[in-house]
């Protein structure tokens, strides 16, 4: 049903809320346009802060300073019960999507998509979101340079759900 | 915080890297991620334009104050301090319902336009307010209801049940957001006055 409906809900939107605005007497075309406009000015607003997240996280992935963070934290996920191989896909998930999306390739690919590391993998990659960039963006088009405790916020809920995923999925995989 | 991570995350990269002898590899990766923010944002800019452009049909046609109208019982209670008849509100009810309906890159140009809405409001224009927090905290741990990219992996690896994580996945999600729920309204009454 969710499948139907997320194929379904853009060409759907895209097609009915201008027709919507066209009977209602509307100058579609005008609204499109100038709304459309506003997204020019926002997208400029957010690069320096998409850049400067981007940046350190590059070079700290780069300098193998991730590869030795996750070396260090093996020992404990190993004590709950979390294979090895997840543990570098859980600790990059919210800081770059593209970067965990490879790692779990990799995972998936390596260990198996039916394997206990694969299906873990599998399950924290889609139940999070990249926190990090989301943070950038969504201030970033403000211009909003103190965040409070959106970060605390954003980082504890991926961890829950991180722990989440470990425990639904060795329920409904027996792992 | 963000200041201290940020700066860990660059000064522990460059000291690993001169330690390890990596540090060709560092300046490559500063300068190809810069290179990749700009392609980024680049690619985010159409996406952007084109449902803001849908948006603004919605909006001055009357659609989105009738979907906020019916979904605000709900959302009031998670934004206690945005008026229910402000643009604000609207969009970001917008913004949920993108989500809700599986349209993540709808709902961000909905997010960012409620966070310019928002930031109308906001008398420290440099520091975030409770309701972008919130906004944000449901936005970084949203609800996922059917993790397509993964599932295609699997497929593509082969796997005897691509579909089987649907269930743990969306519980796992649905987990994370009851706790940033949580979390952020206890945070903000204990940030509120500071």
């Amino acid at each position: 049903m969710m499948e139907l409906l997320s194929h379904y809900a853009v060409p759907a939107m895209l097609l009915l809320v201008p027709l919507y605005g066209l009977l209602k007497g509307k100058p579609v075309y005008e609204l499109f346009v100038s709304g459309a406009a506003e997204g020019v000015g926002l997208m400029l607003s957010i690069l320096p802060y998409l850049l400067a997240m981007l940046t350190v996280i590059a070079v700290f992935r780069a300098s193998g300073a991730f590869a030795a963070l996750a070396g260090i934290l093996e020992p404990l996920t190993s004590a709950l019960g979390i294979p090895p191989e997840v543990l570098p896909v859980a600790l990059l998930r919210p800081l770059s999507g593209n970067g965990a999306l490879a790692l779990t390739a990799d995972v998936i690919n390596t260990c198996g998509p039916d394997s206990s590391a694969g299906l873990l993998a599998s399950v924290m990659q889609g139940s999070t979101d990249t926190t990090c960039y989301i943070l950038a963006v969504y201030f970033g088009a403000v211009g909003v340079k103190k965040y409070r405790y959106a970060l605390t916020v954003g980082l504890a809920a991926d961890l829950v759900s991180f722990l989440a995923a470990a425990v639904f999925s060795a329920i409904f995989f027996n792992i | 915080m963000l200041n201290w991570l940020w700066f860990f995350l660059l000064g522990a990269g460059i000291l690993y890297g001169a330690v390890a002898g990596n540090l060709d590899a560092v300046t490559e990766a500063a300068f190809s991620a810069a290179a990749e923010a700009v392609t980024m944002c680049i690619g985010l800019c159409g996406m952007i334009c084109l449902w803001l452009g849908i948006l603004k049909i919605a909006a001055e046609s009357g659609l989105t104050d009738k979907l906020a109208r019916l979904l605000s019982p709900l959302i009031a209670r998670l934004f206690p301090g945005v008026p229910r008849n402000s643009a604000a509100f609207e969009l970001i009810v917008m913004n949920i319902s993108a989500n809700l309906l599986g349209l993540g890159n709808a709902a961000t140009p909905f997010g960012l336009k409620a966070m310019t809405e928002l930031q109308k409001y906001n008398p420290v224009p440099e520091r975030a307010t409770a309701p972008m927090v919130t906004l944000l905290a449901l936005n970084t741990a949203g609800i996922t209801f059917l993790p397509t990219t993964v599932i295609s992996l699997r497929m593509a690896a082969g796997s005897s049940q691509p579909a089987s994580i649907i269930l743990p996945t969306f519980l796992a999600s649905l987990t994370g957001m009851l706790f940033a729920v949580a979390l952020d309204a206890a945070l903000r009454r204990k940030y509120s006055g500071r």
